[in-house]
């Protein structure tokens, strides 16, 4: 209950989004922390780390006032779940393919061990190197070794979420290396010094005007500057993105991505994109590094047939998605003529070892939990202080960081379960009934550590509910109350409860409840 | 003509605590409806609530209190029936999962004995009784609010859509985002306070521009939420309960 201090501070007091800082920028979260010792070569994003954000409510508080990126989200979410909704109605087998799809996912993570080992094998007999790493230092410091042996010291980028999870960027930079992210919505958070808010449309929170206005502020400081009659139009942004991502392609050696799907039986892996930008960096660099989380394998290339039709429709609200690469091992003559493959776990074996909380380990980041989301689309991805936003991010962040910071405390309980996001999700990942077992693990933790006011009033109110007559005698209390304030409703509330009454009037309860009309009428 | 229910059994009501007390002209319609239809109802007193306050903010053994005297009321009888999809989906869905989370291995059965028969009051017309025109009578503009519990977990579906089909005079206003999350969500409305007040706004704002008189829904828990904002801003749009409607012959509220 104390974060309504905090929220109470931040109440209306950020008009716009910041376009140097973004939306994201200056939650609380300090100062200083990126290094000024040697010269940046990429633009830095906000200062602080994620995990240091502060509690949801409170940064939610911050954020929902900001007129600017609720108008944005708005407008992208609900164009978005609309378009969803359209192409998964046309399937007539849709609900059997979302069986499928949490099939095929719960089958990886109960012979995880086997598909991991099967998976590597079939990569090393086709030419790539494989590294394994437990965590993101390791992975980080796996890549930097990797782009350092080549002498280079860029990188071009395909968009990818494990990549942001393991803060990558700043580790290469840390380490002399620029990583240009190459998708579009990307490199404007990028050149926005701002952070991801969607796991799908990075930049949802933005609009062209925005857009237009970092293009042209920051271009020109990381290489092809953009027209300086560069309008807002969606094609003339695109093409001055395409300018200026041009040259970075051509004289890029290493490309670094992610992958959406790793086929364990073949030994493949899988991105799926809709500019180009990705088959670019999968083609023309020498060296390719494929960074995943140990959750991103399917068994089977026939699983592909189940994945390659959820993904598109759930995430983009296409059919298909225009550029589908695949690639296994190295091909003589052909592409990166050496591949390596980062296999991440990160905190994912501890999910799995949750029985109640491993399915959030099937999530193939579509997104659609979050372009259906009512608290997500008021408050955009910023408020959740995690790479991961939304409904996936409030069940998905705490499990992978370990439940130990303020935010990921807060984070299962930024949700209604209103239950729109399991009703979408592609995987069929109970959310709501996982974000509820969250929320218990947590407060068995709080409850060994001291009481405090919610418990004791749980405490009480659950000693009140255990038997039907003592709560019926008590439930009398409620008319006394309607007598002694004599007023149909309350305008304002003590302690916490005003949190009710700030924006609404509480109606009192009638002087008689049902049970006592029971017993009058029927007893 | 009203039709004729299939079968006229015996009923037990589960009020749900809040219905009881903040709400018992709901419990009071549904009792008169069921009646109508020739049941017979009884109150099992031992009753108390779906518990969902608790396990939803984590206190699963908060809530087992609930969950033992759902039982204790209950068990043995046919068919239990309550007027909130919430509190119905609670004992549905989450009741089992307390009772085996507890241990007790007869709570359990007897837990999952007694979910079976438990009805939402609109399930409980159109699936057993098998009546859609239930003899009502409200000639007055509504539009209807689709609760989260009703729609997904619940799975109501158009049930209470041909019950209100059936209505004599009514006449029914479609409402813009009628299947969005009014924003209450238990003890979400205090733990989450400015997202919670701006969905309730908004739910509130479509629901005037709609023009109705009556706000509908399935679940009071939303209309308390809902209808405490319309009440701040002095509207006259009034919260019902659906079985409120479907209670009224002829005569009206």
């Amino acid at each position: 209950m104390s974060d309504n201090r905090d929220k109470e501070q931040g109440l209306g007091n950020e008009s716009s989004a910041g376009a140097g800082g973004g939306a994201g920028a200056g939650l609380g979260v300090g100062t200083g922390t990126v290094a000024s010792t040697h010269q940046r070569r990429t633009p830095a994003p906000p200062a602080g780390r994620l995990i240091d954000s502060p509690p949801f409510p409170a940064a939610a508080a911050r954020l929902i006032g900001n007129q600017t990126l609720r108008a944005n989200m708005r407008h992208a979410t609900h164009t978005i779940r609309a378009k969803r909704a359209k192409v998964a109605a046309e399937l007539p087998n849709w609900e059997q393919l979302r069986q499928a799809g949490a099939q095929i996912k719960d089958r990886l993570g109960r012979h995880l061990d086997y598909y991991l080992e099967q998976l590597e094998a079939n990569l090393i007999a086709n030419g790539a190197q494989v590294h394994w790493a437990a965590d993101a230092d390791e992975a980080n410091r796996i890549i930097i070794e990797l782009v350092k042996a080549q002498d280079v010291d860029e990188v071009v980028k395909i968009k990818s979420m494990v990549t942001q999870e393991i803060e990558m960027n700043e580790a290469l930079e840390a380490a002399g290396i620029a990583a240009w992210e190459t998708d579009l919505a990307e490199l404007i958070v990028q050149l926005g010094h701002d952070r991801p808010s969607n796991i799908l449309v990075p930049a949802i929170h933005r609009n062209r005007d925005e857009v237009r206005e970092i293009f042209l502020r920051e271009m020109k400081l990381y290489g092809k500057p953009a027209p300086e009659d560069l309008d807002n139009e969606p094609a003339h942004l695109a093409a001055a993105a395409r300018a200026h991502l041009r040259e970075k392609f051509l004289r890029a050696k290493v490309a670094i991505s992610g992958a959406n799907f790793c086929v364990a039986d073949t030994g493949t892996l899988v991105i799926v994109e809709s500019e180009g930008n990705g088959r670019m960096c999968l083609t023309l660099p020498d060296v390719l590094i494929s960074v995943t989380g140990i959750e991103k394998l399917v068994p089977t290339v026939e699983d592909l047939e189940v994945m390659l039709q959820l993904l598109p429709r759930s995430s983009t609200g296409e059919r298909m998605n225009p550029y589908t690469s695949m690639w296994t091992g190295v091909t003589p003559g052909d592409g990166p003529q050496e591949v390596h493959v980062v296999l991440l776990d990160n905190g994912r074996s501890r999910v799995l070892a949750d029985p109640e909380g491993r399915a959030a380990l099937r999530c193939i980041r579509c997104a659609a939990c979050m372009h259906s989301c009512p608290v997500y689309e008021r408050v955009g991805g910023h408020a959740y202080g995690s790479v991961y936003p939304g409904p996936i991010g409030a069940i998905l962040s705490p499990q992978l960081r370990g439940i130990n910071d303020a935010v990921d405390k807060s984070l299962p309980f930024a949700s209604t379960l209103c239950g729109a996001c399991a009703e979408v999700c592609p995987v069929k990942i109970p959310i709501p009934d996982i974000l509820v077992h969250l929320r218990h693990r947590i407060v068995e933790e709080v409850k060994r550590k001291h009481l405090g006011l919610e418990r004791f009033l749980m405490g009480v109110a659950g000693w009140a509910m255990a038997r039907g007559r003592r709560f019926g005698r008590l439930g009398k209390l409620a008319g006394v109350a309607r007598r002694l304030t004599g007023r149909e409703y309350l305008r304002r509330l003590p302690g916490p409860a005003h949190n009710w009454t700030r924006a609404r009037d509480l109606r009192m309860p009638p002087k008689q409840s049902f049970r006592s009309w029971w017993k009058k009428e029927h007893g | 003509m009203p039709d004729k229910p299939k079968i006229t059994p015996k009923v037990a009501i589960f009020a749900t605590c809040i219905n009881d007390v903040m709400f018992p002209e709901t419990v009071i319609a549904t009792v008169q409806l069921l009646e109508r239809l020739g049941c017979t109802v009884e109150f099992p007193v031992e009753q108390s609530c779906c518990g969902q306050m608790f396990t939803n903010t984590g206190y699963f053994r908060e809530g087992l209190g609930c969950v033992r005297s759902y039982v204790e009321a209950f068990s043995g009888y046919e068919y239990i029936v309550g007027p909130s999809g919430s509190c119905v989906t609670a004992v549905r869905d989450q009741h089992p999962m307390l009772a085996a989370q507890s241990g007790d291995a007869g709570l359990a059965a007897a837990v999952d004995d007694v979910v079976r028969h438990s009805y939402e009051l609109t399930e409980f017309l159109c699936d057993v009784l098998e009546v859609e025109d239930v003899g009502a009578v409200f000639a007055h503009k509504v539009t209807y609010h689709l609760t989260c519990h009703s729609l997904r977990f619940a799975r109501l579906g158009e049930r209470p859509l041909r019950l209100m089909s059936k209505v004599r005079g009514l006449e029914l206003i479609e409402l813009e985002g009628f299947d969005q999350c009014c924003g209450f969500g238990g003890t979400f409305c205090v733990k989450n306070p400015d997202v919670s007040a701006d969905m309730a706004s908004c739910k509130a704002g479509y629901a005037v521009d709609t023009g109705a008189e009556y706000l509908v829904s399935l679940d009071n828990a939303c209309l308390l939420n809902i209808g405490g904002v319309l009440h701040r801003a002095g509207s006259s749009l009034k919260p019902i309960h659906l079985a409120e409607i479907l209670a009224c012959g002829e005569g009206g509220l």
